[in-house]
């Protein structure tokens, strides 16, 4: 991939930021869905969809396509708005989200909606599936890359450990895995409800080579996406470090907005922090 | 009568009739698969030889996958084979899969509809001494409800090598269960096998009750269709090896010939073969039914002969229960 510039970080930031207000829209139209974690991944999905993958929006199936399965499928509403900017469906069809006969569905359907890979929504079965496409292009011997976008609330789930286990064994170097490192689930903290830490001495056990960033900077993304690339021998785990709810003031950090879409009065706030950039520049651009 | 044209095992009704399990035709299905189609791949839960895939590990190494005791991780590692142009099929204990990763199967595998293949083994009670714990007798009610699926029966070892030769050729997540036991040759190369089609094997000349079977247990059905048979009351016995989709024009036909319905499962009453004839007949041509399975309990230690003659699934059961529905149909008719 081409490297970055800083003209080009420039222009990721901007889709990054557009990629966030329309994720406050589309939740305030659906009425019900995740806000925490579609804000706290615009900037890694921006990174994959508009700079790190392979692939064709006018031809999703694309045999020599990069393959991005999202593992913990709540945060659908930033993948939704990430493909329609990149062009797999038109911005307008983001308003039918989670409504009757929409292509959008409330947790991510494959068939439904072109460039969706797998069906996910419930926890800890992305990883296992990325495994096994994975697994399916090594037989064939084809060199399309594996990416994985997965939770850290769901490394509790018994499935994602018996799919590191495996990656492991099968040193799977194809596959590379992003956690959204956001330290938050439904009930609260990752640390008061299950702690993970560890985490990355867990992996490294496992097998896995182990990468950390910070989820908010493009560059940082980018160059471990890289690094990953490098390493013949082990699949590669990347922590994102993210903060939940990002650009949102009151979102940010607070487990409370896991799981709920901002009233109009909330939203109406969250876009125009995100359209002056938090109130560093002063008019709001549309 | 058995029916000449079925071509069914000439011996089927000798002492000496030849026993195979039907996990050692899913083992030579696979190889036949396998080579039929490099598509084909198999997985494994710490079961090869079990699970009757070491012969297909073998020949094909590349195509086999270990997955150590991990269902849960084998149904969607085999999805994410399945959408990628490979056909899986994941093997281990009906209890563990479809049993313990029922959820990964329903969202991985059939909403997401990928082409994997469910191969169940050691279902049913004749698992004999392992107990209950190892004994499927859920897994056709659990994997019959969820949508996308298919259910695949066989009642011997060389009927399920065909059905995993098929399964492998048609698309979409199929079921299929096995057992782990020897149970008689009753079918041939020659009969005829097309998944969704019910065979009847047996036919007397006034039938007064359909017995509709899936599973090895089927010869128990045949044994008590000649009984029967000896005391001039007469039966169709259905070898109805698919489960779903369930051949309905075949159910239909036969329940109106008799009048009566008995079902032969060695599967829990409740969910299994018998609520699904019993949903069509409902809505259809309603006649009296009795089932012959378990009932709604778990199985226990014991040799396989044993419990089945403890849980009332031996041809003298399926005598009985014939003449129980002959009765009721009697009562229905006059009172």
């Amino acid at each position: 991939m081409e490297p970055l510039h800083d003209k080009k970080i420039k222009l990721l930031e901007e889709i990054a930021n557009r990629i966030r207000e329309k994720i406050i829209e589309t939740l305030v139209e659906a009425g019900s869905g995740h806000s925490a974690g579609p804000l706290g991944m615009a900037d890694v999905f921006t990174a994959f969809y508009f700079h790190i993958l392979k692939h064709n929006p006018k031809n999703p199936n694309w045999a020599e396509r990069d393959i991005l399965i999202l593992s913990n499928g709540h945060i659908c509403p930033v993948q939704y708005v990430t493909l329609a900017y990149a062009g797999y469906f038109p911005l307008q069809e983001l308003m039918t989200l989670r409504k009757l006969g929409s292509r959008l569905q409330g947790h991510p359907h494959r068939g439904s909606l072109p460039g969706v890979e797998t069906t996910s929504g419930p926890l800890g079965s992305g990883l296992s599936q990325a495994c096994g496409v994975a697994f399916a292009h090594r037989i064939n011997g084809t060199k399309n890359r594996i990416y994985c976008l997965m939770s850290d609330g769901e490394q509790n789930e018994g499935n994602t450990w018996e799919a590191v286990m495996f990656a492991g064994k099968y040193k799977l170097s194809n596959l590379t895995a992003v956690m959204d490192r956001n330290n938050i689930q439904i009930d609260g903290y990752t640390e008061n409800v299950m702690p993970l830490e560890p985490i990355k001495e867990k992996y490294e056990s496992f097998g896995w080579h182990v990468l950390e960033v910070d989820g908010h900077n493009l560059e940082q993304i980018v160059d471990a996406v890289n690094v990953a690339k490098a390493i013949y021998e082990k699949p590669t785990l990347i922590i994102a470090h993210t903060i939940p709810g990002k650009g949102v003031s009151f979102m940010e950090r607070d487990y409370l907005w896991h799981g709920k879409p901002p009233t109009k009065e909330e939203a109406k706030i969250a876009l125009s922090e995100l359209r002056t950039l938090g109130g560093k520049i002063k008019s709001e651009h549309q | 009568m058995i029916i000449k044209e079925k071509k069914l095992n000439p011996k089927l009704y000798d002492e000496d009739v030849e026993q195979i399990p039907t996990r050692n035709g899913y083992g030579e299905g696979l190889v036949e698969a396998g080579d039929n189609n490099e598509a084909v791949v198999v997985l494994s839960a710490d079961l090869t030889e079990s699970t009757r895939s070491e012969a297909f590990a073998n020949k094909f190494p590349a195509r086999f996958i270990e997955m150590g005791v991990a269902e849960q991780n084998m149904a969607t590692v085999a999805a994410g084979l399945g959408i990628s142009g490979k056909i899986p099929f994941i093997s281990s204990y009906a209890t563990f899969s479809p049993g313990r990763n029922w959820e990964q199967i329903r969202t991985t595998i059939a909403y997401n509809d990928s082409n994997v293949k469910i191969a169940g083994h050691h279902a049913g009670i004749s698992v004999g001494p392992d107990g209950a714990t190892h004994q499927a007798i859920e897994d056709i009610a659990t994997m019959r409800v969820m949508a996308n699926v298919k259910v695949f029966v066989p009642c011997d070892a060389v009927e399920a090598r065909r059905a995993t030769v098929s399964a492998a050729k048609i698309w979409g997540p199929i079921y299929l269960r096995f057992s782990r036991e020897k149970t008689p040759i009753i079918t041939t190369n020659e009969t005829p096998y097309t998944p969704g089609k019910a065979e009847i094997f047996w036919q007397s000349k006034a039938p007064k009750v359909a017995i509709i079977a899936c599973g090895p247990i089927l010869h128990n059905a045949l044994l008590a269709a000649k009984e029967l048979e000896k005391e001039k009351i007469g039966t169709i016995v259905v070898n109805n090896h698919t489960v779903k989709p369930l051949d309905e024009k075949t159910i239909l036909e036969v329940a109106k010939k008799c009048g009566a319905v008995i079902t032969v499962e060695e599967h829990q009453i409740n969910g299994g073969l018998g609520s699904a004839v019993a949903e069509v007949l409902s809505r259809n041509w309603p006649v009296p039914i009795e089932y012959v399975g378990m009932p709604n309990a778990f199985g226990e230690s014991g040799k396989p002969d044993e419990l089945l003659e403890k849980y009332k699934m031996k041809s003298k059961d399926i005598v009985t229960a014939v003449k129980k529905v002959i009765a009721r149909k009697q009562d229905l008719t006059y009172g």
